[in-house]
């Protein structure tokens, strides 16, 4: 469905966007996951035809960012990212001016507002201000109108930013339910975001494209060790003293409980289970353990080392 | 169809604002005091010209008042139109819209045109409006209405070439004053640079001559329809329509 082979855009001498390929398909959604600035809003402009790449294409069902930019922009329903609306419109205008502009026939365009109205949630704003509304509304609407005329491809940038948890939940929810229908390409620095919505995702920092998988393929390949919490009760040099000395513990850091009780997270090796070994050793020396459990690396943390490699490779 | 929706939708923003009434409010109230000064000056000179028929052959209500009157007319324009076009993309700038509009399956000369038209139709109507004064005055008197419809068609054309001028410079930036300034400044140096005619001498002086933007609204206003002038104005709005397309499109590959 979208095709993005080498993209690259300069601001002036800036690079934006630094040689990006990949692609969506059908049904599938796609999310984009960077730091600010790292050229995820840039490479969704590009595919919208609000800007044109400096080098490289991409083509979304088939039509080209430069040649067949009107049948490209038919299909598409974008929400940029600050949704901008025109305040002085009530909700139901707003999406009408949007029907018309998308050339939805005049005889079916109020039955179209009606269904992306009911869609989103919006049928009891439709006569309130677009300027008025709070910000998981003004979101809605922008929902709204990116499904006007039913396109198949969505872009959304950010679409949950600036909501409160209830609203993003809801927000979420209606993406997921767009899912079956649609192919849709959404960006975010939100990181659980992305393992609850989305099946593949893209990670873009500073430009580059630094890893494109899914969710959990990333989390299996990218780690680089394993991490153990245990409670001990007993004197933290020796605790340590021993923990440090088992097979296959990469680092040990301990953190204090209480008065004689700690708490200790282990790096270990990846692929060797060194659990039951810790238990022994803690056990055979005479200290008490409390609790031993395996903690899940989080997306976070993934996120967090590729882009800040990414940054080290350069020399900063 | 996508251009009429857009010219809707800029007619209401206009109305929705206070904007269109300022604007309406101020252009008739010092237009309409210019008449009744001019009116009744004309007034006293033909009570004056009574007491000697003999001098009062040159008195004309259509040299006197019209004439003056239209003169009159377009320095308010210069002053009255940026703040008609300044809003026109300086506003879809400032909030985003203008990403949702250049998305959309719609065409930039089809949003330049709807624009343009939208800032037309205002000025369309505040022209409109002042047809009152001459009204007046024929039933009080007798006009020739010819050189009257002349000056309105004139004052249209000069009005659109304002606009069209006024688009272009509103896709520079997105501050509607910086939009409005630009455009004022513009406008004032194309109607003064007919002055330096004068002492330009030879074919520079004819150049220079024909691009202000006032020399050719004299003729019109005189009751001449010279095809020179209709060309000269209409360019001028070709011109302002297809610098925004082009402005439009290179933001693109700018930023």
């Amino acid at each position: 469905m979208i095709e993005v082979k080498s993209l690259t855009k300069y601001y002036g001498p800036v690079r934006a966007v630094d040689d990006i390929s990949f692609q969506v398909k059908k049904g599938e959604i796609l999310g984009f996951l960077g730091p600010n600035a790292a050229g995820k809003t840039t490479t969704m402009r590009i595919l919208t035809c609000y800007l044109k790449p400096t080098f490289g294409t991409a083509t979304v069902c088939g039509f080209d960012v430069h040649k067949n930019s009107l049948e490209l922009r038919r299909r598409i329903g974008y929400l940029p990212e600050n949704v901008p609306i025109y305040p002085e419109m009530r909700v139901r205008t707003y999406l009408h001016f949007w029907a018309e502009i998308k050339g939805i026939p005049g005889k079916k365009r109020r039955g179209e507002v009606n269904r992306v109205a009911e869609r989103c949630g919006l049928e009891n704003v439709l006569s309130r201000p677009t300027g008025k509304l709070s910000k998981g509304f003004r979101q809605r609407v922008g929902l709204a109108q990116a499904l006007i005329g039913d396109p198949e491809v969505l872009i959304l940038d950010e679409p949950t930013v600036g909501l409160d948890p209830k609203q993003i939940i809801e927000v979420r929810n209606l993406i997921k339910s767009f899912s079956k229908e649609k192919t849709i390409l959404l960006s975010t620095h939100i990181l659980p975001e992305v393992s609850m919505t989305c099946g593949r995702v893209i990670i873009i920092n500073e430009g580059k494209l630094t890893a494109i998988d899914t969710p959990e393929n990333l989390d299996r390949h990218l780690r680089k060790s394993h991490r153990v919490i245990m409670e001990v009760k007993g004197a933290c040099e020796s605790v340590t003293h021993i923990l440090e000395h088992v097979d296959g513990v990469q680092a040990v850091r301990p953190l204090r409980i209480r008065e004689n009780f700690f708490s200790y997270t282990l790096d270990t090796d990846i692929g060797k289970e060194v659990r039951p070994l810790l238990a022994e050793a803690v056990i055979k020396n005479g200290f008490n353990l409390l609790e031993i459990r395996p903690l899940e690396m989080s997306l976070e943390e993934i996120f967090l080392k590729l882009t800040t490699q990414e940054a080290g490779g350069k020399g900063r | 169809m996508r251009v009429f929706s857009i010219f809707k939708r800029e007619i209401k923003a206009y109305f929705v604002s206070p904007i269109a009434y300022v604007i309406l409010a101020i252009f008739l109230i010092i237009i309409g005091f210019f008449f009744y000064n001019m009116f009744m000056y004309f007034n006293l000179r033909s009570m004056q010209m009574a007491q000697y028929p003999y001098m009062a052959r040159g008195m004309s209500l259509n040299e006197m008042v019209v004439r003056p009157l239209f003169q009159n007319m377009s320095v308010i324009a210069l002053l009255v139109i940026p703040m008609l076009t300044m809003r026109l993309y300086a506003e879809e700038k400032k909030s985003g819209t203008i990403e949702l509009l250049f998305t959309a399956p719609l065409s930039d000369v089809e949003t330049a045109i709807g624009k343009f038209l939208a800032a037309f139709f205002m000025f369309f109507l505040m022209s409109g409006l002042t047809v009152l004064y001459p009204f007046i005055m024929s039933r009080v008197s007798t006009i020739e209405w010819g050189p009257v419809w002349s000056g309105y068609i004139g004052f249209l054309l000069m009005g659109g070439a304002f606009i069209s001028i006024g688009l272009a410079i509103s896709t520079l930036t997105g501050n509607q004053i910086v939009a409005a300034l630009l455009t004022f400044g513009m406008l004032l140096f194309f109607w003064m640079i007919g002055w330096s005619s004068e002492f330009v001498s030879g074919a520079g002086g004819n150049v220079l001559s024909y691009l202000s933007l006032i020399e050719h609204f004299d003729d019109f206003a005189k009751g001449v329809c010279d095809t020179r002038d209709i060309v000269y104005y209409l360019s001028v709005i070709f011109l302002g329509l297809f610098t925004t397309v082009q402005m439009l499109e290179s933001s693109k590959w700018r930023a």
